[in-house]
């Protein structure tokens, strides 16, 4: 990302293995000698959130359905019931969000039961 | 068809002939081969079609890994449904025991079977629903009745083995 006007420079995060070095701003119309501050963001920070979506199946048993949701996100019966039936009922349900690599790893495990699961940006 | 529950497991005794072939057919049952529906139900994509380069990445390295797993409850369930291929009469009722440990790969399996089963034949939301259907009178009957059955059994499993792993009968 670029954008230029009112003698303010935005540039675009330089992505690398670890830490990303971040030219925040500068403010080359009225200092003769651009300050660039410095500040470090890992990856995740950067990455947009995403969510865990499960899809309703009507060959999946619900009492499955809500041992798997109890197993992988470690909800209370209660809650992966509620969940279920969401699924069930709406046609899916957001189980999780946050980064993304996480997010993958709940999707794998969630396909590891059959469940059908999907990560989406979160909008 | 007695179903008893042990110390260390289930005890599915009076397993007649009809029943206990439908249990010899799991692991095959749990085979996507020649079937495109199957297969793409087996493997589901993790997000829509446009997020290309994560599907990509899926199919390389995490697709390997979900065989894996699915391969090894089915060889499980496989060697502990040798029980059900002794010399005994044939018609001869059979009993087969699931042992607690076994459980997960027994849900896994059962449940993968009814997916690629369902898939293969593309039963409807109201042929799944339908309690009351009539007697097995076709293929396509005898494959329903084989899904209800292995659902029937993963409610057991689920009920018995996993949701309370410590009671016992005997």
């Amino acid at each position: 990302m670029s954008c230029e006007g009112e003698g303010i420079t935005v540039q675009r995060p330089r992505r690398g293995s670890g830490a990303v070095e971040y030219p925040v701003a500068s403010l080359s119309a009225s200092v003769t000698e651009p300050t660039v501050e410095k500040s470090t963001e890992s990856e995740e920070q950067l990455d947009v959130p995403w969510q865990v979506v499960v899809h309703n199946d009507p060959i999946n048993l619900m009492t499955y359905v809500t041992m798997v949701f109890q197993r992988v996100f470690g909800f209370p019966r209660e809650k992966a019931e509620r969940h279920m039936l969401e699924v069930h009922h709406r046609g899916r349900s957001v189980l999780w969000s946050g980064v993304r690599e996480r997010a993958e790893l709940y999707v794998q495990q969630l396909h590891g039961y059959l469940l059908l699961a999907t990560l989406e940006k979160v909008t | 068809m007695d179903i008893c529950r042990r110390k260390d497991g289930l005890e599915i005794s009076e397993l007649d002939p009809f029943l206990a072939e439908l249990l010899r057919q799991l692991p095959a049952s749990t085979s996507p081969e020649n079937s495109p529906a199957a297969q793409s139900r087996l493997f589901s994509p993790p997000a829509s079609e446009n997020e290309k380069e994560i599907c990509a990445e899926w199919k390389l390295y995490v697709q390997p890994e979900l065989q894996r797993l699915f391969r090894s409850a089915t060889e499980t369930v496989a060697a502990d449904l040798q029980q059900l291929s002794g010399n005994e009469k044939t018609f001869a009722n059979r009993s087969l025991f699931i042992p607690t440990k076994h459980a997960d790969a027994w849900l896994r399996a059962l449940n993968q079977a009814r997916l690629i089963i369902a898939a293969r034949n593309g039963f409807s939301d109201g042929e799944l629903s339908d309690n009351y259907r009539s007697p097995i009178g076709s293929r396509r009957d005898l494959s329903l009745f084989q899904v209800n059955f292995y659902g029937f059994l993963q409610e057991f499993i689920l009920r018995e083995l996993i949701e309370s792993p410590e009671s016992s009968s005997s």
